[in-house]
């Protein structure tokens, strides 16, 4: 074993053997600390390097990687739906008759507010199979006079002013016939794109985010299951380089054993035997094991308190995807005090009835909302996002003043069926957000005197830290 | 403490260097001093160091702290189901309102968040207050969430509903009335006109009934003699600030006689300097003659100690001085300050201004004359528009108590008033009001008037009511709501109404009775003036009004007769003297920890009252403070401890009303003695002279919470800096003290020296600069910064502790004319010393010495000038209080808020925790705490900028203690702001009166002070040695 006839050279051939013959703690660790005592293993030995690597990015994790991470996901995810989208539109332009596109365009301007291409009721009925009630004749007098068809005592006409509450449908005398039909015709067609096999053709609906959604994650298994071949292959040629070493080491040796007919499992069984019965590496193994559970105790202990993903169900069940993602309702339209002060709000009743005083009063969830109203018992919403009691945020400083956007410390709100939070929010995770945040200055009076001293002594942009965003005050009193 | 002249001290232990004074000088914290040993004795409540119960600790500690991180509780957001228009969560809204409790008024402001009010400020749109609130006032919020007001109506012991109550005595009236009974209604001063209407219509219904008002302070004296000398039954507008003289007789003018609201800012106003070049160098004189050393006595220029049997020989023998005769002896230093007082008020003919307290209307009346000379009515006083604050009559009192006695009374209603406990005759009354047939209280609680009276119909909070008031005659306000009703109760107008057979609607009746008698069609539309006057919380028809003054047709001589008969220029018994204190006033507010913690501006004792004796005549009778005595009169007598109080006169004792309540509540059950017991009356009015008594030792002690030498600033030479006017005006920074260091280049001043490099602050310098010749020592400050920095109230046991929690103090010091080794100069001075308040606060050093023993960086410097400290990350070291050079740091010795040791204060029940600033953090145990400068609001109100896309106003973001300062001693502002009010205050006073404390230690304080100016004569020095 003293002979070393290859890789005389090599770093890790000369670790091993100095690992087998003279490991010493005592030396390692000086060596470690005092590197020119011995100039051949300056660098940290590999496998005290993983842990270490381990602590330095779990100290960046701590501020930077779980926002990055999350932002990249969620990135790739909305550019390969992007994809998608763009091609099942393509694909759609391809089948469909001419017509259907000007209809899309009418449809649209006229008739989307209050009817659903599907069978949903909106305010009025939806129109799935529209032609299937109705000819076409009857529709175009509905649409360009329907009071006058109802006051002509048409009984289909009358029942269905009466069904909506005698809410009358605006007229539109200016839609002509062929208009008409190219509506109709896009109607049909967007009830029977979902069936065809391109499943795009209408991603952009609720219905199919489960689609785009499913997409990238398969990309992502064959992908991974190259990986494996590629790391099986890896592994088979080690392996063979690995007992053809053995050999050149132990030369006869091992030819010797084989010819005595002990098998390889048995040479294995051996030498692992040998190994767990070196006090080196047994004590190599207890400390990575220590090491390990050192690392997972404080993972655990850095998690106390902090809810990422906390979504708990909702005493409605409130869709922020169908509201904030597909009707595009502005934020603020129900939190309403997001530009005025510390809370952003949770809207009251009232607010939901803007709409759904007309809009699905049937849905068993709306009619919680109205129970709520009947009985004068207020909804008791689950919080979701808790900040300690002794920091104080205020969402008019962040919202109106700093224009910073909902999604920035919400995440993608528009895409949650259940709200959950997306943030950490931690101490450190605030402090980073000021540490890196451009102030915004821009038409801001308050911040005139500021940013022109600071111009004077700095190329980079005013940040949050640099004016006070860092200090205790700002948060806690 | 002492400069080159003079030597200040804070009380007697520090003149004269008390052994425990000089033990606990040098300790932040005290030893634990328990009188009940029972409690506090566990390391819970962070006292002792058990083994066992530091293991119990340990092991408690951890298993909360796995418990915890187990789960996380799940929070509710409740939404409205229809949300108010103008209500949004966390924004406060603002309502303009009215106090006006038992005749003492101002016009307010009240902060309400998400439908609770949560703090009291003046509204500055009045012309009678003018921002002007007191201590009492702020602390009057609490009562509102007093929880053991009564929920509903009472029949006896028993619950009742209104119908049942209602029909129950509509019944019991309708037969009274059939039969011709007499029916009485019982009130203190009320200042509401609608009020006074709806009586006028109770009264129609039930002919006999009579409507008798008394004060429980009363002043009724003085307006019997100005019916007798002006024929005017009435108050007169003083007005301090055109008088020049000033001369107050026994009188607590600033403190609590008639409208001390209004007076503070009137008497200020002609107080005020300016170093810049030809500012105002002129100031009034004051001259107080008094028995208790009151606020006002404080702060007069030249003051003397007289006993109550010489207050009529005071008053009469300046009247012979300027008129020109002559006069008795009262002794050599009253006559010396009568001639110099009779020589200033001649001098300043037509702006002079005497005031009495006396109850005694030939006192009154020789003052009265007195003023006549002088040509005070038309200037510094005014008739033309009369003070309503006190309108008690002692005669129809006394008469109505005879006439309950007698049995010829069938029907009583107690209406804010509660005269067995606050009437001299009250056990007098309590004997008789069993006898009454129907007897109704309206006070909020069964307290010991009520609790004898056959029905409580219990009125609401003064922030749940419509009301309005007339401070002063043609100047109206009103009250509104802030909240609805917390409990079953209803407003005693609506009570009475409703048994009129009247709508019960008193909102509409104001409205209605607004309509028709006080609303004037000049000023537009009515709709418009109520709904402005709803706004602005006043309507002022009299503004402007001019003043008009009134002859003197009164008969002095025999009012000179009176008060010779009566009053003796040398007694020798021992005489006591009865006061109301400035926080306590007459007692109705009570069960108000706050109020109970509030340190008196003088003897700063709080949750007592006591004997204020002089140390001469404790000497005499040999006692020694703490010592219980029993106080014996008329066959009444009251036991308190002795407080050896410099200034009050030899041979007398002087003790507050207020206390001694029995039925008002956890907090103020048995604190302290009645005095309205030994009251006596003359000529049928309440004299708190109560004359000749006998006192005897109970062998008892009861050391007294007096926070005087707490929190001591020890051994440094520039703490108070004061001067002469006639120095002043020599030289703008006389009595400055300017601190040198010897250095290799000679002497530096101590400012130019520093080791730090400071803290660069582009942005703000937020500052305050503290006049000392404004600050009357009100304490309004005090109470202002309790309730919007949930303070905790600690108790009389932890105050004795010397832990009280007020993030603000006003320190009081003694000092003299002495010289500081003239040992026996000192003796004599500390009988009649002057007074200096200094309102002290956290100093925001900018070199802060707190912040760089932190260990764990809990307390931090920001770059707007502010010293911040952080709670969560406070460990409890107390470094920085030991390090702390002007003693600001407080402890958080137990969770006030949640602990069964404070369970008598409001902070642990659910009702009284509403009273909590959702702005600021509630403070756990184990952290230091103190002055954030009102960070809270300074956040508020640079975001309100920002939003707005501007820079703050100056004026816009106020502290809770600069904005409740009714003098303006206190200016907060942005010292980067070359606009700001505290910018040009600066400007010129830097090189004037303004000072930092402990300038030597060079620590740069964001605070600066004014040297406090006396308007004294300099020669004086040697005549009052003589």
């Amino acid at each position: 074993m003293t002979k070393l006839p290859i890789c005389q050279n090599n770093f890790i051939t000369q670790f091993i053997v100095n690992f087998r013959n003279n490991f010493s703690y005592k030396t390692f660790f000086r060596d470690i600390i005092n590197t020119n005592a011995a100039p051949n293993y300056r660098k940290i030995p590999l496998q005290y390097q993983i842990p270490i690597l381990l602590l330095w990015r779990e100290k960046a994790n701590f501020f930077n990687m779980n926002t990055v991470k999350t932002n990249l996901h969620s990135k790739t995810m909305r550019s390969t739906a992007k994809l998608i989208v763009a091609f099942g539109l393509l694909f759609c332009t391809q089948t469909m008759a001419q017509d259907a596109a000007a209809g899309e365009a009418l449809f649209k301007n006229n008739c989307s507010s209050c009817h659903a291409v599907t069978g949903e009721r909106v305010i009025g009925p939806g129109l799935k199979g529209i032609t299937a009630r109705r000819d076409l004749a009857w529709i175009v007098k509905w649409v360009n006079n329907p009071q006058a068809v109802i006051a002509s005592g048409d009984k289909y006409a009358v029942e269905l002013y009466n069904k909506y509450n005698q809410a009358q449908m605006t007229a539109y005398p200016g839609l002509k016939e062929a208009d008409i039909s190219n509506i109709i015709a896009y109607i049909d067609a967007s009830n029977a794109a979902p069936a065809a096999p391109a499943a795009g053709a209408v991603a952009a609906a609720p219905s199919s985010g489960g689609a785009t959604d499913s997409a990238p994650s398969a990309l992502f298994s064959y992908i991974l299951v190259a990986l494996m071949v590629v790391m099986l292959l890896v592994l088979g040629v080690l392996f063979a380089i690995l007992t053809i070493l053995s050999k050149a080491v132990t030369g006869n040796a091992a030819a010797t054993s084989a010819a005595n007919g002990a098998s390889f499992m048995d040479t294995l069984k051996a030498n692992l035997s040998k190994v767990s019965q070196n006090p080196t590496i047994r004590t190599a193994t207890v400390w990575l094991f220590i090491l390990l559970a050192g690392k997972a105790t404080l993972d655990g202990a850095f998690n106390i308190g902090i809810s990422q993903g906390y979504a708990p169900k909702q005493p409605i069940a409130f869709s922020h995807k169908l509201h904030a993602g597909q009707y595009e309702i502005n934020c603020n339209y129900c939190h309403t005090g997001v530009n005025r002060g510390k809370s952003a709000h949770i809207p009251s009743a009232n607010i939901c009835m803007n709409c759904h005083g007309a809009i699905k009063r049937e849905s068993p969830e709306i009619q919680k909302i109205y129970a709520s109203i009947e009985n004068q018992q207020p909804i008791e919403w689950v919080r979701v996002h808790n900040l300690p009691d002794h920091a104080y945020f205020n969402h008019a400083q962040h919202v109106n003043v700093g224009a910073i956007e909902c999604t920035q410390c919400h995440g993608e709100i528009e895409k949650m069926e259940v709200v959950q939070q997306r943030s950490t929010l931690t101490m450190g995770w605030c402090i980073d957000c000021h540490r890196k945040t451009e102030v915004n200055t821009k038409d801001n009076a308050y911040y005139d005197k500021l940013v022109s001293a600071h111009k004077l002594e700095s190329k980079e942009p005013l940040k949050v830290a640099n004016i006070g965003g860092l200090e205790c005050s700002k948060c806690h009193y | 403490m002492e400069n080159n002249t003079k030597r200040y001290w804070k009380g007697l232990e520090e003149l004269r260097n008390g052994e425990k004074f000089v033990k606990n000088a040098h300790k932040e914290f005290a030893d634990f001093e328990a009188t009940d040993p029972g409690k506090f004795t566990s390391l819970v409540d962070g006292v002792t160091s058990q083994r066992r119960d530091f293991l119990k600790v340990l092991g408690f500690g951890m298993a909360a702290v796995s418990l915890a991180a187990c789960e996380t509780p799940v929070r509710k957001s409740i939404p409205y189901i229809n949300k108010p228009d103008d209500i949004f969560p966390t924004i406060a809204n603002w309502y303009a309102s009215s106090y006006s409790e038992g005749g003492d008024y101002a016009s307010i402001l009240v902060r309400t968040r998400e439908g609770r009010p949560v703090k009291i400020e003046g509204n500055k749109l009045s012309s009678v207050t003018k921002g002007g609130v007191s201590a009492r006032m702020h602390a009057s919020l609490l009562g509102l969430y007093d929880n053991e007001k009564l929920r509903g109506p009472k029949k006896g012991e028993a619950d009742i509903k209104w119908e049942d109550a209602d029909k129950q005595i509509i019944a019991q009236l309708g037969a009274i009335a059939a039969k011709g009974g007499q029916i009485r209604l019982v009130s203190s001063t009320l200042l509401s006109p609608s009020t006074k209407a709806v009586i006028a219509d109770f009264a129609s219904k039930y002919p006999t009934t009579k409507h008798i008002v008394y004060d429980a302070n009363s002043v009724s004296g003085l307006v019997k003699a100005n019916a007798d000398s002006f024929g005017k039954a009435a108050i007169p507008a003083y007005d301090f600030s055109k008088a020049s003289t000033i001369v107050g007789l026994g009188c607590d003018f600033l403190g609590t006689w008639v409208s001390p609201e209004v007076f503070n800012k009137q008497y200020v106003q002609g107080r005020k300097l300016s170093s810049v070049k030809d500012g105002k160098r002129t100031m009034s004189r004051h001259y107080q003659f008094e028995t208790v050393m009151s606020m006002t006595g404080a702060n007069a220029d030249y003051r003397a100690a007289i006993k109550p049997s010489q207050e009529g020989l005071v008053a009469l023998a300046l009247y012979n001085k300027v008129s020109g005769k002559s006069a008795a002896s009262l002794g050599a230093d009253i006559d010396a300050c009568l001639n110099k007082a009779a020589k200033d008020l001649k001098a300043s003919q037509g702006a002079a201004l005497v005031v009495s307290g006396s109850n005694d209307p030939a006192v009154q009346t020789i003052v009265n004359a007195l003023n006549s000379a002088l040509g005070s009515y038309g200037t510094t006083i005014d008739f033309g528009t009369t003070a309503h604050n006190r309108q008690g009559d002692d005669v129809a009192m006394n008469a109505f108590i005879d006439e309950a006695k007698a049995g010829k009374i069938s029907a009583v209603m107690f209406l804010a008033s509660n005269p067995v406990y606050d009437h001299p005759r009250g056990a007098e009354l309590k004997e008789a009001l069993p006898k009454i047939g129907l007897s109704v209280s309206f006070n909020d609680r069964a307290d010991e008037t009520a609790s004898l009276a056959k029905f409580i119909t219990p009125a609401p909070h003064f922030l749940e009511n419509w009301d309005d008031a007339e401070p002063k005659s043609g100047f109206y306000s009103l009250t509104q709501p802030t909240i609805s009703h917390i409990f079953k109760t209803r407003q005693a107008q609506s009570s009475l109404l409703k048994w009129a057979g009247k709508s019960e609607n008193y909102h509409e009746y104001i409205e209605s009775h607004w309509k028709n008698n006080i609303y004037k069609a000049a000023d537009g539309s009515f709709e418009a003036v109520w709904v402005k006057a709803l706004h602005d919380g006043v309507y002022e028809p009299n503004a402007g009004a001019a003043t008009s003054g009134a002859s003197f047709v009164g008969n002095v001589d025999a009012a000179i007769s009176a008060v010779s008969s009566r009053y003796k220029a040398n007694a020798a018994g021992l005489e006591l003297a009865l006061y109301e204190k400035v926080g306590m006033g007459t007692g109705a507010q009570a069960n108000n920890p706050w109020l109970q913690e509030f340190p008196e501006p003088i003897s700063k004792a709080c949750w007592d009252n006591y004997a204020n004796i002089s140390a001469k005549t404790a000497k005499e009778q040999g006692l020694s403070q703490g010592d219980v005595i029993k106080i014996e009169a008329k066959g009444q007598s009251i036991e308190v401890p002795v407080l050896i109080q410099p200034g009050q006169a030899n041979g007398t004792i002087g003790v507050a009303i207020g206390y001694g309540r029995q039925k008002s509540g956890k907090s103020s059950d048995g604190v302290g003695a009645n005095a309205y017991v030994l009251a006596k009356m003359v000529d049928g009015h309440v004299s708190f002279n109560a004359g000749e008594v006998t006192i005897s030792k109970t062998g008892e002690t009861r050391e007294i919470a007096q926070t005087q030498t707490h929190n001591t600033v020890m051994a440094r030479k520039s703490i108070i800096q004061e001067a002469r006017l006639a120095d002043y005006q020599k030289d703008v920074m006389a009595g400055r003290f300017l601190a040198k260091v010897e250095t290799s280049e000679g002497p530096k001043r101590a400012t130019d020296i520093s080791l730090w490099n400071g803290y660069e602050k582009r942005n703000h310098s937020w500052g305050m600069a503290i006049d000392l010749n404004s600050c009357t020592g009100c304490g309004a400050c005090v109470l202002s910064c309790q309730v919007e920095n949930n303070v905790a109230v600690v108790g009389r046991q932890e105050v004795v502790n010397r832990r009280e929690m007020h993030w603000i103090r006003i320190d009081r010091y003694y000092s003299s004319d002495a010289q500081v080794d003239d040992f026996e100069g000192l003796e004599v001075a500390s009988e009649n010393p002057e007074i200096v308040f200094q309102p002290l606060m956290c100093q925001h050093c900018s070199n802060a010495p707190c912040e760089t023993v932190c260990p764990v960086l809990a307390t931090t410097h920001s770059t707007e000038g502010l010293n911040q400290m952080t709670y969560n990350r406070c460990i409890g070291t107390r470094y920085c209080a030991n390090n702390c050079p002007y003693k600001v740091r407080r402890f958080n010795w137990f969770k006030y808020f949640d602990e069964d040791n404070f369970e008598n204060f409001h902070f642990s029940n659910d009702l009284g925790k509403m009273v909590i600033n959702p702005d600021v953090t509630v403070r756990s145990r184990g952290v230091i705490e103190k002055c954030s400068m009102c960070v809270q609001r300074i956040q508020a109100g640079k975001l309100e900028a920002k939003k707005e896309r501007r820079r703050p106003v100056d004026g816009e973001i106020e502290t809770a203690c600069s904005q409740s300062c009714p003098t303006e001693a206190i200016v907060f502002g942005d010292m980067n702001d070359p606009e700001s009010r505290l910018s040009k205050i600066m400007e010129h006073e830097n090189a004037g009166r303004a000072f930092q404390l402990l300038e030597e230690i060079n620590v740069k304080p964001q605070v600066s002070y004014l040297t406090k100016i006396r308007n004294k004569d300099i020669e004086v020095k040697s005549e009052e040695k003589a």
